[in-house]
């Protein structure tokens, strides 16, 4: 099956992560400009083109960034449900070091969402929260998220991390069926999905638009950033290991002043 | 630019992204470079990857 061989290796060709630096290192900076650019353009077409909702005014301004924030904040989980699969049946090298970058960058936008979710809330519905099934399900998405980094950061052992925090982000996944189909599902305050609906105006729909896909090419940026300084952070954590390991079969047995300097360069390793 | 009646509350949540994401790419940039020093230090001391693996 050569097809299944050649996407394979082109899996497992990224899966170097020496690869995935030079890679990412060539692609970082063009993602970076392009998402300034295209970010800064929507605004300008948010503030200056786009027209006030009929009914909204111009509080409908805050949906331009409310609508890619729940998004992407959704996107991301679904990328570390995918990493975190990854993980525990390929073994994918760079998988758990997806899922661990991705987890604070979507806590970041599911925080957005919830935050100017309710700044949108106040004058259209008179509050800034209410127990609705959309608002109450991306809520507890946000605590998932904080829980996926809690229990990465309470265990010593990497692997066992990476494991017991793919296996989590796996069972979570249900969550996200439930806060797209929340407004169907439910009698909710909340409205049905805005996205690609025709019943949006073009004029509205299309600053939208773009202003997801600077968002989105934005978060990519600093997903792949944030994987490049965890592959770094590893690099220096097995180095350090390395070091104590050299220094320990170096020197002479019962020396204090050098096993002295050896715990202290073993607990700088354990950092 | 009139934002109506409620240019609080579009300001406050334009004011909000911007903080919130300004606080998240400042910090993967200072991450960076953290860990850039520290291996640099490392190599410094003749600690060096034997495989270009990880």
């Amino acid at each position: 099956m050569p097809t299944m061989q050649t996407s394979q290796s082109i899996t497992q060709k990224l899966a170097n992560p020496t690869r995935f630096m030079d890679l990412s290192g060539r692609l970082l900076p063009w993602i970076t400009v392009a998402s300034a650019g295209i970010i800064a353009y929507a605004m300008y077409l948010v503030f200056f083109v786009a027209p006030p909702d009929y009914q909204q005014g111009q509080t409908v301004k805050i949906m331009y960034i409310h609508v890619p924030s729940a998004w992407l904040g959704m996107m991301a989980y679904a990328l570390i449900a995918i990493s975190s699969f990854g993980l525990l049946v390929f073994r994918h090298p760079l998988a758990d070091v997806s899922a661990k970058a991705a987890a604070p960058i979507g806590a970041a936008f599911t925080l957005l969402a919830l935050l100017t979710g309710s700044l949108w809330g106040k004058p259209m519905w008179g509050t800034y929260w209410v127990w609705d099934a959309r608002l109450t399900s991306v809520l507890l998405l946000f605590f998932l998220y904080l829980g996926l980094m809690a229990l990465r950061s309470s265990i010593e052992d990497e692997a066992l991390a990476a494991k017991l925090t793919a296996v989590l982000a796996l069972v979570g996944v249900i969550l996200l069926p439930i806060i797209k189909f929340s407004v169907d599902w439910w009698n909710t305050l909340h409205q049905p999905s805005t996205g690609l609906t025709t019943t949006v105006h073009a004029s509205i729909r299309v600053p939208l638009l773009i202003s997801a896909f600077g968002f989105s090419l934005l978060f990519f940026a600093m997903h792949m950033k944030a994987m490049r300084n965890e592959i770094l952070r590893r690099r220096v954590k097995a180095l350090r290991m390395a070091e104590v390991e050299r220094a320990q079969s170096n020197s002479p047995p019962g020396n204090p002043s050098v096993s002295g300097d050896i715990r202290a360069r073993a607990a700088q390793a354990g950092e | 630019m009139d934002l109506g009646p409620h240019a609080l509350f579009i300001v406050a949540s334009y004011a909000g992204m911007v903080v919130v994401l300004a606080g998240l790419i400042g910090w993967l940039i200072a991450d960076g470079r953290r860990q850039q020093r520290a291996l640099a230090d490392l190599e410094a001391r003749g600690i060096t990857r034997r495989s270009r693996a990880l």
